[in-house]
């Protein structure tokens, strides 16, 4: 319940034209994906790939507690990434989301595009990109891995939700503003982004602990690194984690309070008459309704575009090292 | 997608077994139906309350005919309610024209936008209902190979639907005796024994997909899947699966011109 705002939307959540272009961006993604996958794992592929969609899948169905009574499950996406890397991540996660849409009813099948793309592709490589940094500033040793596997699937999380308000801002279907749209949806998924994060960290701990070995993102520490495992308290942990997010989401959901189109104000005042006509840019790039409830356009397109820059940034750098590390491997 | 399904088969209990038309017809005819149906639901306008009007009639006519019980479609319909619960809230925070119901002020372009949602989301979870339910896996799969979709993706797939009731069986085995010992969690803090016991489930399930693997190798795998072929889709079997999207299409034409 705790996970569904930006997830698995379905037929008719986006305008078409969105839908097709993200349509053809997964597909390039997954084909490519696909090849990665096949040149990383050889004939072991088909298996691998086959049960680790299955074990996400079965974490997914699986409930965990939040706060009294409330529960929430993993999404799935970073973790993926760190355990398998990024291109075997994020076919397993695409071949889920797909299954869930085709058979399970779980997402419209014409949203796939944008399903894929906020589930799978930008989970995994901005997941990916968040871990690699992280690792640069923790100590080389388990810990470290684990640390960044929390932090990278915590933003990995937000960034998803990101990346829907964005495509939101470009084929909404309804006459809710972007600022409206990104608020509440980074501010909710702030708060998922915590339990996304401490279940993950906890998970690659669980496997540094048992089978090193397998954690695609640890594959640079030595067997005296793996060792390493320093104790952290949970409590200070999650308590830590929620003051961090409460910090960021004051400062997220201040863009849709601060500014004159906040929540309330455009079920209030704002009508069509206000709206900019005059904006050539407005008729071809924007769907009509994700700025025409926006006073301020300037400052919508601003945040977008600081936000569109941050994820494809985070993708990007998730793709580069990714490539980068899957060379080294083949050096070795 | 929780609860009931945790501890249960999510695999087997999709397929309704029963006679019918639906469930005679080749897959890749009746994917190809469901997809161009969907599609065609989703580009349609919204202001055109009668097409959804057609398109509801067809696949619950559909349904009637695949013999599927109606409880069984409207219960796996469950899934989509999170997205109705948003789309209920988009008329109270959407801006423009604003209309009075009962005293409260709602946006008459959030309301057409709550519809739109409502409708298209409906429809298309139905027909996807309409597919699980009356095609085995391994036939969807088979459709999905013949309509040339990559066989290394239908293959993953393959094995993904294999293990996933005896990974979510594990899953709860490792649960119940969680239980067992006393625990239960109610605060995220507590939450380390089940993310453990996912890891576990984790390093099982990849050594699962190693061993699979040896004995894939010992039977003589050299990287790609055999495939048992079964009867292939005939004209008739076209021909009854396009009448779905064949309305939806001129459905959809006519709304558009009107």
């Amino acid at each position: 319940m705790t996970s569904v705002l930006a997830m698995h939307a379905p037929d008719g959540f986006l305008e078409p034209a969105v839908a097709l272009v993200t349509g053809v961006l997964s597909v390039v993604v997954i084909v490519f994906g696909l090849r990665v996958a096949g040149r990383e794992l050889g004939d072991r592929q088909i298996p691998l790939a086959g049960i680790a969609a299955a074990f996400i899948f079965a974490a997914q169905m699986f409930n965990f507690p939040v706060a009294a009574g409330t529960t929430g499950h993993l999404l799935g996406g970073a973790l993926a990434a760190i355990l398998l890397g990024p291109w075997v991540g994020m076919v397993v996660v695409s071949v889920v989301v797909v299954v869930q849409a085709l058979l399970f009813a779980d997402g419209g099948l014409t949203a796939l595009g944008y399903n894929v793309l906020n589930m799978a592709v930008v989970t995994a490589f901005g997941g990916w990109a968040v871990f690699r940094l992280a690792r640069r500033f923790l100590p080389r040793n388990s810990t470290g891995v684990v640390g960044a596997s929390a932090l990278a699937a915590g933003v990995s999380v937000v960034l998803s939700a990101a990346a829907f308000s964005i495509e939101w801002l470009f084929g909404a279907s309804a006459p809710v503003p972007f600022d409206t749209v990104f608020g509440a949806m980074v501010g909710v998924h702030v708060l998922i982004g915590i339990g996304e994060a401490v279940l993950t960290g906890l998970v690659v701990g669980a496997v540094m602990a048992s089978r090193p070995d397998l954690v695609a993102g640890a594959a640079d520490l030595d067997a005296e690194q793996r060792a390493q495992r320093g104790k952290v308290g949970m409590k200070p942990f999650v308590i830590g984690g929620v003051l961090a997010s409460i910090v960021f989401a004051t400062v997220v959901s201040q863009f849709a309070v601060d500014n004159p189109d906040g929540l309330e104000k455009v079920a209030i005042d704002q009508g069509f008459i206000e709206s900019g006509t005059d904006h050539a840019l407005d008729s071809f790039i924007f769907a009509d309704y994700a700025t025409s409830g926006v006073g301020n356009e300037t400052l919508s397109l601003a945040i977008a575009g600081l936000f569109g820059t941050v994820v494809t940034l985070a993708v990007g750098f998730g793709l580069l090292s990714a490539s980068r590390s899957g060379r080294r491997a083949a050096a070795i | 997608m929780s609860g009931a399904h945790a501890h249960g088969s999510a695999v087997d209990s999709l397929f309704v077994e029963a006679e019918s038309a639906v469930h005679g017809l080749a897959p890749e005819a009746k994917l190809v139906a469901l997809v161009g149906f969907v599609v065609a639901a989703a580009l349609t306008p919204r202001t055109s309350v009668w097409a959804f009007g057609v398109y509801a009639v067809a696949i619950w006519l559909v349904v009637f005919v695949s013999h599927v019980p109606v409880r069984v479609v409207l219960r796996r319909l469950a899934v989509i309610v999170p997205f109705v619960i948003f789309a209920v809230l988009i008329p109270f925070i959407g801006g423009g024209e604003q209309t009075q119901v009962l005293g409260v002020s709602l946006s008459v372009d959030g309301l057409w936008a709550m519809w739109n949602i409502l409708a298209k989301a409906s429809i298309g979870a139905t027909a996807s209902i309409v597919l699980s339910a009356t095609t085995r896996v391994p036939d969807v799969l088979t459709g999905l190979t013949r309509l040339r979709v990559p066989r290394v993706l239908v293959a993953i797939i393959a094995f993904m639907m294999r293990y996933l009731d005896l990974l979510v069986r594990q899953l709860g085995r490792m649960r119940t005796s969680m239980t067992a010992r006393c625990h239960d969690p109610r605060w995220l803090w507590q939450v380390k024994p089940i993310a453990s016991s996912a890891g576990a489930l984790f390093v099982r399930s990849y050594e699962r997909g190693e061993r699979v693997h040896q004995a894939m190798l010992a039977r003589g795998y050299t990287g790609t899947m055999p495939t048992l072929d079964r009867r292939p889709a005939t004209a008739v079997d076209w021909s009854r699966a396009a009448s779905l999207p064949l309305v939806a299409v001129v459905t959809l034409i006519v709304a558009v011109v009107l």
